[in-house]
């Protein structure tokens, strides 16, 4: 019994860390596949300054002589000791940068699935109590607005609101850490993740809904009616509860997007997170930023995706016979 | 999975009649009318600013910069006293353009490579969904990002940028059917009877996942589309003075509590379009579906 419940796991986790070996391949190409190296990205144009033997030595420092599958493993051998490179402007290692960003996302990343959460979900009861209804028409119509109004645009227009209507900037101020300053980092906060959520929402809502409607078209749930039980309880524990599954699914791979798709958001409202941290080393040319932290973001989206999968093993029985 | 239970590879005569069948549908429903009216608004102001018919979108003159809505432009003009609707009309071309050949790529690539994958398996399949496992494993913007700032910016390699982010969606969609359909009987039999792999798969299993792609390919166009216009808004996009609909409203930030309508004419371009474009892949998906086909 225990061989056949934790084969299937293994099988999941070796399959993730494979995936992670292609994911390291193609963030290295995509690096190789750039116009200029890392004496260029170092140096700028003084770089064609250079003579035949200084280049030739700078090569050999950076192991640029040495074959590709040389040089990503050595990188690959960086990366798992925790050496992710460092920037060059600002001379701080992408690791310690890191650590500053990634928090700072991940916590947008929760603020907004609750938000998301408390819209969708309530807004999926709502339709699916009356379907086909012109309440089921309203609460849909929100969920495709969520699904079609583009995060930077409703964030701009959030923040030309708030200007104009309160005086209200949420980037005058420095940006101010959980830590450092509660009050302030969830006020800063809270608009962006007021667009992340309202984006959520609405793959939240849909998945709701239909979730909803196939439970409560079977039988257990006309039993239950059938046999007098109180339509909350019903509602409660034989169809929410039933739900569950699919909702969880649905908010653990869109948890995932967020630590990505929350580039957007961080860069209209100046929020210090990881996306914007790709968002400036690109803009920067420091490629090694760049590098490592697509790498580390596509890391957390694997382990986000696996712990979805191993938390719906846990939570729905019938996969966990499997 | 038994034939029965799916549509039957069609006769000669039949696809026509199923069509215009499934256009009667699609506009009969609700959410398939609105689509196609809104998407069809957009694509009409896209093919007239193509045609040079709303005015040239780069063409600056500093005497009505700043205006607001009036007769001559509809939607007022910019700080360089461009004519803001025409441009916002440019910026859908433009949005459109990339987002057809993004879609068009990714549905090409996608659709062959699931259906390989569903109809060979073996290590064709455990190459093709190993590959789409890795580009599944970044969020879809940060890999057009990441791609987006590794080529040299023009608006075909953007589209293929997009093009590569959407690939392991289309071969997710195909991929499990075209597993099922290999066990059909009429897919069985074309086999005994010696038809060529290729015949069996053209005449017999991709008729039969059409409609899985047309609507996935409806609504890839949508989220195309937003991808756009997010590299655009976030300066990794179609570079400038060629006007595109994100990097309009990135300009507007600085301008909207002056101008609005610089912000309100492509921000409203495009959520018209994404709407639309939903409505649209909704409505499709019910129309296109064989269960419901009797009603």
């Amino acid at each position: 019994m225990r061989v056949i419940v934790r084969h299937p796991l293994l099988r999941r986790v070796g399959e993730a860390l494979g995936t992670l070996l292609g994911v390291a391949v193609l963030v290295f190409v995509m690096l190789r596949a750039l116009p200029g190296d890392q004496i260029t990205a170092t140096l700028g144009t003084e770089a064609a300054a250079l003579t035949e033997r200084q280049r030739a030595a700078l090569e050999a420092y950076y192991g640029l002589d040495q074959p590709l599958v040389v040089q990503f493993f050595s990188w690959l051998g960086n990366v798992l000791t925790g050496n992710l490179g460092l920037s060059h402007r600002s001379g701080e290692t992408v690791l310690a940068m890191t650590a500053g960003s990634l928090p700072v996302t991940f916590e947008l990343a929760v603020l907004s699935t609750v938000i998301g959460l408390a819209i969708g979900v309530p807004l999926a009861i709502w339709s699916a109590s009356r379907p086909n209804s012109l309440r089921d028409a309203s609460g849909q119509a929100v969920g495709l607005a969520g699904l079609s109004v583009p995060a930077f645009l409703l964030g701009s227009v959030m923040l030309a609101a708030a200007a104009r209507l309160l005086g209200y900037n949420p980037n005058a101020e420095r940006f101010a850490t959980l830590t450092s300053d509660p009050a302030l980092n969830l006020q800063q906060m809270l608009m962006p993740a007021l667009v992340l959520g309202f984006g959520l929402a609405a793959p939240v809502m849909r998945t709701a809904r239909s979730a909803i409607l196939e439970v409560r078209s079977q039988d257990f749930v006309r039993t239950a009616h059938g046999k007098g039980v109180a339509p909350w309880l019903v509602q409660s524990r034989h169809v929410l509860r039933n739900a569950t599954v699919p909702i969880l699914t649905m908010t653990g791979i869109q948890f995932g997007y967020l630590l990505g798709g929350a580039v957007v958001v961080e860069q209209v409202f100046s929020v210090p997170g990881i996306g914007r941290q790709v968002l400036l080393g690109i803009e920067q040319k420091e490629y090694a930023v760049v590098q490592s932290t697509v790498l580390v973001i596509a890391l957390c989206f694997v382990l986000v995706n696996l712990l979805t999968d191993l938390l719906y093993r846990v939570v729905d029985p019938r996969v966990r016979q499997l | 999975m038994t034939a029965e239970a799916l549509p039957t590879a069609p006769a000669s005569a039949a696809p026509r009649a199923t069509r215009s069948g499934t256009v009667r549908r699609l506009l009969r429903s609700r959410s398939g009318l609105a689509g196609t009216v809104l998407t069809g608004v957009v694509v009409l102001l896209a093919v007239l600013a193509g045609l040079g018919v709303l005015g040239d979108p780069v063409a600056q003159d500093p005497a009505v910069r700043m205006q607001g809505p009036s007769g001559e432009h509809w939607f007022g003009t910019d700080q360089f006293g461009r004519d803001v609707l025409t441009r916002s009309a440019a910026g859908a071309a433009n949005s459109l353009l990339i987002a057809v050949v993004a879609v068009a790529i990714a549905g090409l690539v996608g659709t062959a490579a699931g259906v390989l994958a569903g109809y060979h398996g073996g290590w064709t399949a455990r190459a093709v969904l190993g590959m789409t496992n890795v580009l599944f494993a970044f969020p879809p913007l940060l890999l057009a990002l990441a791609l987006a700032s590794a080529v040299s910016r023009s608006w075909l390699t953007i589209a293929v940028a997009i093009a590569i982010v959407y690939v392991p969606i289309f071969v997710r969609v195909t991929r499990g059917p075209v597993l099922s359909l290999r066990e059909a009987e009429f897919v069985r039999a074309g086999t005994v009877l010696g038809f060529s792999t290729g015949r069996i798969l053209l005449r017999h299993v991709l008729p039969n996942i059409t409609a899985i792609v047309i609507v996935q390919v409806t609504l890839s166009l949508s989220w195309a589309v937003l991808t756009e216009a997010s590299l655009s808004f976030l300066g990794l996009g179609t570079p400038p003075p060629a006007p595109s609909l994100g990097s309009m409203v990135l300009e507007a930030r600085a301008l909207v509590n002056i101008a609005w309508w610089t912000m309100a004419a492509p921000g409203a371009v495009i959520v018209v379009l994404v709407v639309g474009l939903n409505l649209l892949g909704d409505g499709l998906r019910d129309a296109l579906d064989p269960k419901d086909r009797g009603a």
